[in-house]
């Protein structure tokens, strides 16, 4: 099916599943411990061998000799997979580095060995035995040092430009040159990467942790050098991924390769410390805007400058991205700068680009509203924009940002803010209120699914989308329900798994949408198949598990009498993303307080408005917009790989040192969707939620500890430290 | 408790999600061999191993385990009890939660031997689908978790600390340690802080909470 005018009256308007509340279908499962995930198949695989993973000692150089006797001889040792017997591998379209190194090493942690036990005790004990010599080589790891060799990317679009921004910042009654950095982050979701893995025959069976099912195929087959329909790949739960599973990575590989060695099912999960290292991270950035503005508060010149480091072949941190699309301003410029750094690959984590680039753009909004004299959120209003500002033919397709804003701050109290920073006091502590937009596109993406009406009635989606946390299951539930006429119990949804349709996977908040959107689709087939096979004429209604047309009224399973009725197809895009500007919006407001003796941030409230096209399950998005707000707070506040620059690894490397938000961190957190569809987005009228819902948070954060202290901190995250010597003097000192 | 249609655990019990369970059935598809077949018994390279009783969930598993075997890999490799998590194996995350002799316990930092004879309740312990804990359905309710990873934690967790808030173990947010503590939202975060949930539930998971506690969050 494909989508190509904007959508009108459908099946889903209806709304009498979508658009509900409904509890997560999969919850049962997922609160009492019996949902699966990648290593837990023992109901499929017993006694499989375990994996342990051996991570390269140094940054870069070589391995120059590597002795595996000791480990050989050790206790329960099946097999050792290293570089120089696994046979020759290839490198994944979607990765930079080898997922197996050696003798070249190209990060530190990266994979160098695979011990294959009869226990995970006897496996973790032998890789400890295997003596490593390597030949070491300097590497860059510093970015701020990098910086003046970073040169234009070869890939995308790295620069923009529209008028004559050197002129008219040159000549702006008010400028603004700030430059903002942002730290190395990690998703530190909560399962490790992990796989199972098994051969049977010449065709590989493997359970993974992946958010990408069709990508991971793809990239499983081409570095072991099979051909892809030789790949039975699945992930039916995921613990957790924030484009941290993308990809696939050493486990699933490593597993493959073990369990080909060892004869044996293997499975292998990354130990924690080995995470933040081996895999990828949100790279660090260093970003210079320079705002010019009337008096008045209209700006006319935008230039926003971005630099990052990647791995040799890797990509930039988009970070500048939102700044084309965000305000309006007749002269702009971005670019966008990559130096090679060897560190770890660095590659997407939740809102990729915009996530970093808002922590930078959105306190800049703020100096200048400050520096103008006017309301922050009047002078995003002033200077908002209903079409792209590159192309003003191209409108936006829904713009509700002014909305988001005027509901927020009347929800919030933002009316009672005393304007001077450091003005509020409450007892100890500094209070402050801070705000900040939200920004992401929405990505529509092909999506397939096939449909099952059985002979009892009951409705069956396959498709191999995945549920990283999302709340797949359930909308897809929802919409196959919506779409056939039945209530959600009679639904059955089955995801994660290579056999199935291919979907669009879970990724960059195009997920929801695009997937939903193609059960759309091969529900629609279905309804087709079932009026004709039901020889009714005329438009057809399905409603309360029956088939309504031309006058009769038929039970919807009697379609399925004679045999199950399958259906699949897949719903694919026309150009309505390239002439309208798809986006989602918001506006996020934040109360801390600051102790003004020692530094310490608490947040104190939260709320989020979101316009995002319809919201398929107000319960499950919620939730995807608190996790959100909840790793911005971790962004602004506490998360930092930090890098040893010598050695060239993140040092912190595992949940205590790299602070992620712990409860007593979170405050109860207030959302609120404005009511929205969105024909141009696809049939579902939705869009992605996922992401938006970090997006502006660790700037909206920022600016509230400026509110409170009047310290502006541009160095991401906010500790103590940097607030310490410039605190307002104690009132009560 | 009002539970609409969706989820209703009698009625969602016939469905399965994913493909493993088509594959699962009563025996496993695929086996490597048993460990009795791969490790002889006067193999003098074999671990030593100890033999110990769990009694887990109100039954008692007698195991011969390597002595390095963690509380938490007994339960997941051993007794096949996947529903305690292991997110870090180093007592950073509190995904592994379980309840053992009544308190609330990091299995990856324990070993197994050090738990002979006794009482250990995981999330399997406290309910299944169709017979909810009422923790486990305040979860469901208030979408007290996204990826569900940290989630057995969370609830063996919850559980727990809300018994030692009624035993009146005190914590650094009550503003006296002498007083018997109440179940305030602050004192709930505080007592729940060892439990991380990277997908960023608190806020809900705080709601379920004290809704089982009986207070306004
Ligand atoms: S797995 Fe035990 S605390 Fe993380
Ligand atoms: S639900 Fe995913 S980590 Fe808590």
């Amino acid at each position: 099916m494909k989508f190509d005018t904007p959508a009108t009256k459908n099946p889903i308007d209806r709304l009498a599943v979508v658009g509900q509340p409904v509890d997560r279908i999969d919850g049962p499962l997922k609160t009492t411990g019996t949902a699966r995930y990648a290593y837990e198949h023992h109901d499929a695989v017993a006694h499989p061998a375990y994996g342990y993973v051996v991570g390269a000692g140094i940054a870069k150089g070589t391995i120059r000799s590597m002795d595996l006797a000791d480990a050989k001889a050790s206790p329960g040792v099946l097999a050792i997979v290293t570089a120089d017997n696994a046979g020759p591998l290839g490198k994944g379209d979607k990765n930079t580095a080898l997922l197996l190194g050696g003798p070249k090493i190209e990060h530190y942690h990266q994979a160098i060995a695979l011990v294959v036990a009869e226990s995970f005790e006897q496996a973790r004990s032998a890789a400890r035995r295997i003596h490593v010599d390597y030949a070491r080589e300097p590497g860059a790891f510093d970015l701020a040092r990098a910086r003046d060799s970073a040169v234009k990317p070869g890939t995308g679009k790295p620069d923009s430009a529209v008028g004559d921004f050197d002129g008219a910042f040159a000549a702006a009654a008010v400028k603004l040159d700030a430059t903002y950095t942002t730290p190395d982050q990690s998703h530190a979701m909560m399962e490790p990467h992990a796989s199972t893995a098994l051969w049977d025959g010449d065709k590989l069976v493997i359970w993974t942790s992946n958010q990408m099912v069709a990508w991971g195929v793809a990239d499983v087959a081409k570095t072991l050098g099979i051909p892809k329909e030789k790949v039975h790949l699945m992930s039916p739960f995921i613990g957790g991924g924030f484009g941290g599973k993308l990809f696939v990575r050493a486990d699933a590989i490593l597993a493959a390769l073990g369990a080909r060695a060892a004869k044996r099912p293997v499975k292998v999960a990354l130990p924690r410390p080995l995470m933040f290292n081996n895999t990828t991270h949100r790279p660090a950035t260093i970003q210079r805007i320079r705002l010019g503005a009337t008096r008045e508060g209209k700006l006319t010149a935008i230039a926003h400058e971005s630099w990052s480091g990647d791995l040799p072949g890797g990509k930039p941190e988009t970070a500048v991205d939102q700044t084309r699309l965000l305000y309006a301003g007749a002269n702009r410029m971005t670019a966008l700068r990559l130096a090679e750094l060897d560190l770890a690959e660095a590659n997407a984590m939740r809102a990729p680009g915009e996530a970093p680039g808002l922590m930078a753009l959105e306190i800049a909004i703020d100096e200048m509203a400050q520096k103008l004299g006017i309301d922050p959120i009047q002078f995003r209003i002033a200077n908002d924009t209903q079409v792209d500002p590159e192309h003003p033919e191209r409108p936006f397709s829904k713009r509700r940002l002014i909305d988001c804003l005027n509901v927020g701050a009347e929800k919030f109290g933002w009316k009672a803010r005393n304007p001077r920073p450091a003005s509020t006091r409450d007892g100890r502590w500094l209070a402050g209120l801070g705000v900040a937009a939200a920004f992401r596109n929405n990505l529509v993406t092909k999506s397939g699914a096939r449909v099952r009406l059985g002979k009892d009635g009951i409705v069956t989606v396959e498709t191999d989308m995945t549920d990283i946390g999302t709340g797949s299951y359930t909308i897809i539930a929802q919409t196959a329900a919506e779409m056939m006429g039945v209530p959600l119990h009679r639904v059955v949804v089955r995801l994660g798994d290579s056999d199935y349709p291919v979907s669009s996977g879970s990724g960059g908040q195009w997920g929801g949408n695009s997937s939903t959107a193609g059960v759309y689709a091969a529900c629609t087939k279905l309804r087709e198949a079932v009026v004709a096979k039901l020889g009714l004429a005329g438009e057809a209604e399905f409603v309360d598990g029956r088939v309504r047309a031309g006058g009769r009224d038929v039970a919807l399973a009697d379609a399925a009498k004679g045999g199950e009725l399958v259906a699949e197809d897949a719903m694919e895009y026309g150009d309505l993303a390239e002439r309208y500007q798809q986006s989602t919006f918001g506006a996020h407001f934040v109360e801390v307080r600051v102790d003004a003796a020692t530094g310490e941030t608490r947040v104190k409230r939260m709320l989020a408005v979101c316009a995002a096209g319809r919201i398929l399950n107000p319960k499950t998005a919620r939730s995807q917009v608190i996790g959100a707000m909840t790793m911005g707070v971790g962004a602004a506040l506490s998360e930092h790989l930090v890098v040893d620059r010598n050695a060239g690894f993140f040092v912190n490397h595992d949940l205590a040192g790299y602070e992620v938000p712990v409860h007593a961190d979170i405050p109860h957190l207030d959302v609120v969707f404005l009511d929205e569809t969105d024909p141009m987005s696809s049939p579902m009228k939705a869009k992605g939620i996922a992401e938006l819902g970090i997006c502006g948070v660790a700037a909206a954060v920022a600016n509230a500890i400026h509110h409170a202290t009047g310290i502006r901190v541009r160095d991401y995250p906010i500790t103590l430290d940097k607030l310490l010597d410039r605190l307002p003097p104690s009132t009560d000192a | 408790m009002n539970e609409s249609d969706a989820i209703d655990p009698s009625r969602r019990d016939a469905l399965v999600f994913g493909r493993d369970l088509l594959l699962g059935g009563a025996a496993a598809r695929w086996a490597g061999p048993s460990p009795a077949q791969a490790a002889t018994a006067n193999d003098p390279q074999a671990p030593v191993t100890v033999k110990l009783t769990l009694r887990v969930n109100g039954t008692a598993k007698s195991l011969a385990l390597d002595t390095r075997t963690t509380l938490l890999d007994a339960l997941r490799e051993h007794l096949h009890l996947t529903g305690t998590k292991k997110g870090c194996d180093h007592g950073q995350c509190g995904a592994c939660t379980v309840i053992a002799g009544g308190r609330r316990i990091n299995a990856c930092l324990s070993l197994a031997v050090m738990h002979d004879g006794d009482e250990i309740t995981t999330i399997e312990g406290l309910g299944a689908p169709g017979h909810l804990h009422p923790m486990q359905a305040a979860f469901v309710r208030h979408d007290a978790y996204q990826c569900g990873y940290c989630t057995p934690g969370q609830i063996c967790s919850s559980v727990a600390m809300l018994e030692e808030l009624r035993r009146g173990i005190p914590s650094h947010a009550g503003a006296d340690v002498a007083a018997a503590p109440t179940a305030t939202p602050d004192e709930l975060r505080e007592r729940m802080s060892g439990n991380i949930c990277r997908c960023g539930a608190y806020s809900n998971i705080i709601d379920a909470i004290g809704e089982v506690a009986g207070v306004r969050t």
